[in-house]
């Protein structure tokens, strides 16, 4: 089977790497509404849904009763709604960028993953080899640029709407995400300038600061969530702001503005900019993972190879490439996920900004603070370095 | 494969071109801008040199053409309150017309490049660190002066946009 994989034209295997990874991203969409509710539930004290259940699962005893009390059918039954629902197209808006918007919307958050890389193997030589679409030198500006794209969706579902309260969301979309794009490009500037060494080749691929994470020595293996909070801080406020994430809400904001930009939407178009939502929410969190929280690797100061190493005494099998790979997407995909539940537990725990705060905190206090931060770590690396 | 590409992207990218002048809807000559702007960053990603196709959609693609979809909703421009073309004056259009003539023939004259050696020499935005190394030696000077037009540019819009009545703006 991997033979007649690799005798395919590379196109082929390019598109059917990239459906792979398309086909995990919408489940988890969807999945994360489901979480999002649970844990809101949760979090205000309530149970939460726990009603939906196909017939013939809740004959089963014990195990019917306990799936539908998770509310595990309530996804199935949103999504069928969302899909099958009839997809109105008021009498009022500007019909040909109505229907673009929400396509707008998914193709930013579908295709930064190319640049993302979400796990590694080890070849025949021990060496950690990241997987990634597409391995190019300039990674990270490659998910800045085209993730920046998303905006005209937003921008583009307020005008086309035609109605004031979308119109204010989409004007406010647009104020707001361009406004943080400054922090949050300047904050990740300092972890690139330490992995850059000098005498190496340069680059702003994640992988390569994955494999700085995973050095050996108590410098080495330590996670640049350590070395960096100011930047890690700066860079996870600004991915609240740039994902429309509470509290940073506005283009949404429903106590004000109803729905904001996506007001006049329903059923499927409105179930696109959700699940673009949660794919934007994603690669973000799968981008810090990999600048700050260590990419692949278990544990601070245990990287990868180490922990395989350990595995492989006990278990001969983990030494495979497969297993390897399997277990690095693990491990990557369950601190992303953590990152979805603390991104929703702010998001149920902190009240929304008002939208002058939102604007003063990110031209008044984040910017200074990410030049001060990147001109603090920029002498600093050239001390250490010289 | 890749002629085909870039053909197909240069065409793309001249047709939105010509819709940004055409239209008169400021919404879609803004958009017609943006698709123009891929198109451009598409053709640097076929010649291969993918920093200055990723900076192009960060900088202008990004946040400059959002901008001015920002500016043109804010206005609400209607486009029909166009000025007429034949009330400009006749210099300025001898000088429109000089100008494109001039264009048009040193672009004949000398817009070919001889293929055989500049075609190997790998362009300026190929690696990032050719290009980092070029903008603080060769081209150190012209990014300064650029940067001062820009900050000069940035105070002339404060100051033509802020009115200063009673002096309260500026304690």
């Amino acid at each position: 089977m991997v033979e007649f994989y690799l005798q395919l034209n590379p196109v082929v295997q390019g598109v059917l790497k990239g459906l792979a990874v398309i086909l995990v991203i919408f489940p988890i969409g969807g999945a994360c509404s489901m979480a999002e509710r649970k844990v809101s539930a949760w979090i205000q004290g309530r149970p939460g849904p726990n009603r939906a259940i196909v017939p013939w699962v809740a004959w089963i005893p014990l195990v019917g009763t306990f799936l539908q009390r998770l509310g595990l059918f309530h996804v199935m039954a949103d999504g069928g709604k969302m899909l099958f629902k009839e997809d109105a197209l008021p009498g009022h808006v500007n019909k040909f960028y109505f229907v673009l918007a929400p396509i707008v919307a998914m193709i930013p958050a579908l295709t930064t993953v190319t640049a993302v890389p979400f796990g590694a193997y080890l070849d025949s030589a021990g060496m950690v080899v990241p997987l990634v679409l597409a391995n190019v030198d300039i990674g990270l500006l490659a998910v800045f640029a085209v993730s920046s794209l998303g905006v005209y969706s937003l921008i583009l579902a307020g005008w086309a709407s035609n109605s004031k309260y979308p119109f204010l969301g989409g004007v406010r979309a647009s104020a707001q995400l361009i406004s943080y794009e400054l922090s949050m490009t300047l904050s990740v500037i300092p972890v690139f300038l330490w992995v850059n060494a000098p005498g190496m080749e340069p680059t702003m691929g994640l992988g390569r600061v994955v494999e700085f994470q995973s050095q050996p020595g108590f410098w080495g293996g330590a996670w640049f969530l350590f070395i960096m909070p100011v930047s890690a801080f700066i860079f996870l406020t600004s991915l609240f702001a740039e994902t429309n994430r509470q509290p940073f809400d506005m283009p949404e904001s429903e106590a004000d503005l109803v729905g904001g930009f996506h007001t006049e939407y329903g059923a499927f178009k409105w179930g696109l900019f959700f699940v673009a939502e949660y794919a934007h929410m994603l690669i973000g969190s799968g981008v810090f993972t990999l600048l700050f929280l260590g990419g692949w690797n278990p544990l601070p100061w245990i990287p990868l190879a180490t922990f395989v190493g350990w595995l492989s005494s006990i278990l001969p099998i983990a030494g495979h490439p497969i297993f390897v790979g399997v277990l690095s997407i693990t491990i990557f995909l369950t601190k992303v996920l953590a990152m979805i539940f603390f991104f929703m537990w702010v998001r149920w725990t902190l009240p929304r900004f008002r939208y002058d705060q939102v604007m003063e905190i990110g031209w008044k206090k984040l910017l200074p603070l990410a030049i001060a931060n990147l001109l603090a770590y920029a002498v600093g690396i050239a001390l250490l370095q010289s | 494969m890749g002629s085909l590409l870039f053909n197909v992207l240069a065409l793309s990218t001249l047709i939105a071109a010509a819709g940004v002048v055409v239209n008169k809807n400021a919404v879609n000559a803004s958009m017609c801008l943006l698709l123009s702007l891929v198109g451009v960053s598409g053709l640097f990603v076929a010649l291969e040199s993918y920093l200055l196709a990723f900076l192009l959609l960060l900088v202008y693609a990004g946040a400059i053409a959002a901008l001015f979809l920002f500016i043109v909703m804010l206005l609400d421009t209607k486009g029909d309150a166009r000025p007429t073309l034949h009330r400009l004056p006749l210099v300025a259009r001898v000088l429109a017309v000089g100008l494109v003539g001039l264009g048009l023939v040193s672009f004949a004259v000398r817009g070919q490049l001889a293929s055989s050696d500049l075609a190997k020499v790998p362009a300026v935005g190929a690696s990032l660190k050719l290009y980092a190394y070029q903008l603080f030696t060769t081209y150190l000077l012209p990014v300064q002066i650029l940067g001062f037009l820009l900050l000069i540019a940035m105070l002339g819009v404060i100051v033509l946009s802020k009115r200063f009545e009673g002096l309260e703006d500026i304690k």
